[in-house]
């Protein structure tokens, strides 16, 4: 084994957080780590959680980190916020929140940000949730801001989902139906005290009521919370709902590894295919003979887009049958 | 593979002084210059910055101090980075100090100190010559 992946195993947080920087900046060499530390992977209970920009959770996590610490669980957190797109540069603010626990040795909290449309995100983050994992926190909390498919995913790659909204946000709630309603586990109505939480409430249960396939027997159906995470009011009651969607978990699939699902697998194993394409055709694609040639053609009128895009394809697909 | 790496920048505040318009105006700068950069807002010790530095695998530091504590606290990052093995980390300084404070400080291994005079564009300038991925 290499002394990278034995560090990692061992809970060295230098060659953690170097390895998770690797993954970011997709480095091929971080392939070969992640295959060998694969097998102390499955331990941790990973928890996403997500919502709109100021909803609160990053203050949310702190507090969860809290209740965590408090049952002797260690806990690693991955917080993910935006790349400016157009810099590519990007701040990273998610730990002013939670900076109370950076001396705590059984807490690792990394930034991560969300890279260009090519940088895998899903991947990135769920090879950095198996490093956490290996290193063995036991419980892994990952942060994004609620918005677009690739965080979507991220979440859907979680045990449980949490959430999170504010009351007075109409609109949020209309965007919930959309479809990051069917990814939400848990719903947590944050800042009780604003006005208008009874009404967010309201709605928030009316909705998952109206989803009929939540009836049948042995169906989760997503509880409804009010926490201020501010003043900690509401996070035990939000802590005990993930204790019992996990033994739900549990009841539903015999245990919570995800490896051992084939639904899982098949999405996590497509998304994986899916990157290295990305990575070694899309970003290759000024290499790729031809191609500037292709786009000169264009421009000029000599040529349509669909029979440019067969010429540079077909000849790498071609066994394929790409017609 | 295209090079996807990012330079990855700690913008800290050490110390009790609470004023950080300073410290956001350049994280700004940072992140427009394409950096990543990761803030960790007000009230910060010494080994609480230099913990989040290492967890964050940050290439450099740059510290913030408006309140004249700077002369204990950035020598005592460098102390701390120095002990965990982490001195590659490059560490500068921003804010109000006297001149024999400034000499003081490099001398402590602090690679930069920014006043009042500097511009936004030396100091984005000064970390795309001096700051090179770890």
């Amino acid at each position: 084994m290499s002394s990278i992946a034995e560090k990692v195993i061992a809970g060295d947080v230098r060659a953690v957080a170097r390895l998770i920087r690797d993954i970011d900046d997709g480095l091929p060499e971080v392939r070969d780590v992640l295959k060998e530390i694969y097998p102390y992977t499955g331990r941790a209970y990973v928890i996403g959680i997500t919502g709109s920009p100021g909803v609160g959770k990053s203050t949310l996590i702190d507090q969860m980190i809290n209740h965590l610490r408090r049952r002797n669980k260690t806990v690693g957190v991955l917080a993910v916020d935006p790349t400016s797109p157009f810099s590519g540069g990007a701040i990273l603010g998610d730990r002013v929140r939670m900076q109370r626990h950076s001396m705590d040795e059984g807490v690792f909290i990394r930034s991560m940000a969300t890279r260009g449309q090519f940088g895998g995100l899903t991947q990135s983050t769920r090879s950095a949730t198996d490093v956490l994992d290996a290193m063995g926190k036991d419980y892994i909390l990952v942060e994004t801001v609620g918005v677009g498919q690739d965080e979507v995913d991220i979440v859907k790659s979680a045990h449980t989902t949490v959430i999170l909204v504010v009351p007075g946000m109409g609109d949020d709630v209309q965007a919930l139906k959309a479809g990051i309603l069917e990814v939400g586990d848990i719903f947590v109505i944050n800042k009780a005290d604003r006005e208008g939480s009874d009404r967010t409430l309201n709605d928030l249960r009316l909705m998952i009521d109206m989803d009929q396939k939540l009836d049948a027997e042995g169906m989760w159906k997503p509880p409804v919370l009010k926490v201020q995470a501010v003043f900690d009011k509401g996070v035990e009651e939000l802590m005990e709902e993930i204790d019992r969607h996990g033994k739900s978990l549990v009841k539903t699939y015999g245990g919570l590894h995800f490896r051992g699902r084939k639904d899982k697998v098949r999405e996590e194993l497509t998304d994986m295919v899916k990157n290295r394409l990305i990575e070694d055709v899309i970003n290759r694609l000024n290499e790729i003979n031809g191609f500037d040639a292709a786009v000169n053609s264009i421009v000029e009128g000599k040529m349509d887009p669909y029979t440019a895009c067969d010429s540079i394809l077909l000849p790498m697909l071609g066994h394929f049958g790409t017609t | 593979m295209v090079d996807k790496r990012k330079v990855r920048i700690m913008v800290a505040k050490p110390g009790l002084d609470g004023h950080d318009r300073g410290a956001r105006i350049i994280a700004r700068a940072y992140r427009d210059a394409g950096f990543e950069v990761v803030y960790t807002g007000l009230h910060q010790t010494p080994e609480e910055i230099v913990e989040s530095a290492i967890q964050e695998d940050v290439d450099m530091i740059g510290l913030s101090s408006l309140a004249g504590a700077h002369k204990y606290l950035f020598p005592r990052v460098l102390e701390l980075l120095r002990e965990k093995g982490a001195e590659d980390i490059v560490v500068c300084g921003g804010g109000i100090f006297p001149d024999e404070d400034i000499e003081m400080l490099k001398k402590a291994g602090v690679k930069e100190l920014f006043t009042p005079g500097s511009s936004l564009e030396e100091i984005v300038r000064w970390v795309k010559i001096n700051v090179k991925l770890r």
